[in-house]
């Protein structure tokens, strides 16, 4: 080690020392250097942008050019709330939002409680690899895979069962993809549940059923409501599943897509684009209060 | 609560059960990979390795996996910058707007694709008047790449003895000299781990990237996305498939293990 004595020799008063001081003196400017580069950046990049899409969803494109147009109209909001299409593809992203966190929040209520509460620590480090892993393979491929099952000729073709590609496909292929989403919060609720509470419950005399019933589930509520804001809000947002396994079903998001692409409508897709966003902040706002938010 | 020997059975059946909808999807595409068929029937008549050769000659994905790595790699290099300012400055500082800058990081990432694609969409078209291409794309990916970055080295320095810090400004160190030789070394394994972690982000997007790359620019995702709808490509895609599954997970893995390390240290 010589950075020691090197050090305890008066050090050069070089540019980087002076600016070094200067900082010790002020650190708010400190704090404006790292901050100024990532902060701009995401101030720009995003927090304008949004705003910027609310802006845009008030303009409209010109009918013959379809080059946006400047001029404020609530045109492409009064359809959205009016026209039939609109609002039947609301309704049926809603829907299958709210079936797909269900079938979700079903398969891991059960699964999280056995990883916490029922197998031993190995098998729970081992359970939790294998539902966190698929996490991390390709989304696209996840829906492809399902491609593949419910194509005419594939894997449920040859149980004789024949749903093909839409709305059921969909539903199924968006629940597989957000289950380790909604596995992940559950079971670390599980794992925050007391044993000592259920002790005392079954202790008092309450069956397996009451006890969760009574005891462990309202401990629960946050890390389900935490999971299924995950599939809820992902689900209104997807198109690429719909698209892939969806047939010609409309979903909010491949309406936006295609106002987009090949409409050219940015503005419409702008303000379609508003209803998830609209609907995934009331979800938020009406969870506020289980605190289910700090267990994301 | 006491668990009997038939309630634990249940619980061992619905788990064996969820693990078999989770992972007969991602068997179906393996074997699928090997199959003769060229519409995914199932089940399959034969096996062969024909498609791994195609896929392997196949120009258009190889193109798709150079794009797609030069994208993650300069998405992740600015991410890597603005996601350690950010947690240093976090880690740091005690100000107002802490938490709102916080949320901010994690917006990209928490807001569903779509709502980050055509916000970013309708800024770079309707807004700057660019033309979409591999710089908006690599713009868009650095922007929701950031938080793992920013998640890993925040951690990181969460963890960190201040002692050492104020031993290296004690010994004489300006600050510079401190970040180089003191924090920088001790967060070196984080950063990897937030740089890989961001490399398989960016890798395997594909709603934020159909939104902001335009039509000239193919990443694999986008590639595969194409080649699955067209006839005949199907057995090309699957191979295609398996690798994407690979090489998304080797590097995640990775980036665990590393973290796992260095929390037991």
């Amino acid at each position: 080690m010589t950075a020691p004595t090197t050090a305890l020799a008066a050090p050069p008063q070089t540019g980087v020392r002076r600016a070094s001081r200067a900082l010790d003196r002020h650190p708010r400017v400190g704090l404006a250097a790292l901050l100024g580069l990532p902060l701009g950046w995401l101030v720009v990049v995003y927090v304008v942008s949004l705003g910027f899409l609310l802006i845009t969803a008030l303009w409209q494109t010109d009918s013959f050019t379809n080059e946006v147009r400047m001029e404020w109209t609530l045109d492409n909001l009064e359809r959205i709330v009016t026209q039939d299409l609109y609002r039947a593809v609301t309704l049926r992203t809603l829907g299958a939002a709210v079936l797909v966190t269900l079938i979700d929040v079903a398969i891991a209520l059960p699964v999280g409680y056995a990883m916490a509460k029922v197998f031993g620590p190995r098998a729970r480090a081992a359970l939790v690899i294998a539902f966190l892993m698929p996490l991390w393979a390709s989304y696209l491929v996840k829906a492809y895979a399902w491609r593949s099952i419910f194509i005419e000729g594939g894997l449920l073709s040859s149980l004789g069962i024949t749903p093909g590609f839409g709305e059921v496909a969909t539903i199924v292929t968006l629940a597989y993809i957000w289950l380790p989403y909604v596995v992940m919060p559950i079971y670390a609720g599980f794992e925050r549940v007391p044993d000592s509470l259920v002790e005392a419950s079954s202790d008092l005399g309450a069956r397996n059923l009451r006890t969760f019933a009574a005891v462990v589930l309202p401990l629960m509520y946050p890390a389900i409501i935490a999971g299924a804001i995950f599939s809820f809000s992902l689900t209104l947002g997807d198109y690429i599943a719909v698209r892939i396994v969806g047939g010609s079903t409309q979903f909010l998001g491949t309406l936006i897509y295609d106002n987009v692409g090949v409409a050219g409508n940015v503005p419409m897709a702008a303000a379609v684009a508003l209803v998830p966003i609209v609907v995934i902040l009331l979800f938020l706002l009406a969870v506020r209060r289980t605190g289910a938010l700090r267990n994301l | 609560m006491r668990i009997s020997k038939p309630v634990r059975a249940t619980f061992v059946a619905i788990v064996a059960l969820a693990l078999a909808f989770v992972y007969v999807p991602l068997l179906v595409v393996l074997v699928n990979a090997f199959s003769t068929s060229q519409a995914l029937a199932w089940p399959p008549r034969s096996l062969t390795l024909e498609w791994w050769g195609r896929a392997a000659a196949n120009a258009g994905a190889w193109q798709a996996v150079g794009t797609s790595v030069v994208v993650a790699l300069c998405a992740t290099a600015i991410a890597l910058v603005l996601g350690t300012l950010c947690a240093l400055a976090l880690d740091r500082f005690e100000f107002f707007g802490k938490e709102a800058v916080n949320l901010l990081i994690v917006l990209p990432i928490a807001l569903p694709g779509i709502v980050t694609g055509i916000v970013l969409n309708n800024l770079f078209r309707t807004g700057l008047g660019l033309t979409l291409g591999l710089g908006t794309l690599i713009v868009s990916h650095a922007t929701f790449c950031i938080v793992t970055v920013y998640n890993n080295a925040f951690a990181r320095l969460r963890r960190l003895n201040g002692n050492l810090v104020d031993a290296s400004a004690d010994l004489g160190a300006d600050r510079f000299t401190t970040f180089r030789l003191v924090t920088l070394p001790q967060l070196r394994s984080a950063l990897f781990a937030g740089a890989l972690l961001a490399f398989g982000l960016s890798f395997d997007e594909i709603i934020v990237t159909q939104f902001t790359a335009g039509p000239g620019v193919t990443t694999l995702p986008i590639w595969i996305f194409q080649n699955m709808f067209r006839p005949g490509q199907a057995p090309i895609v699957n191979v295609v498939a398996v690798v994407l599954v690979i090489v998304s997970i080797v590097p995640i893995a990775l980036a665990q293990r590393l973290e796992a390390r260095a929390e037991q240290r």
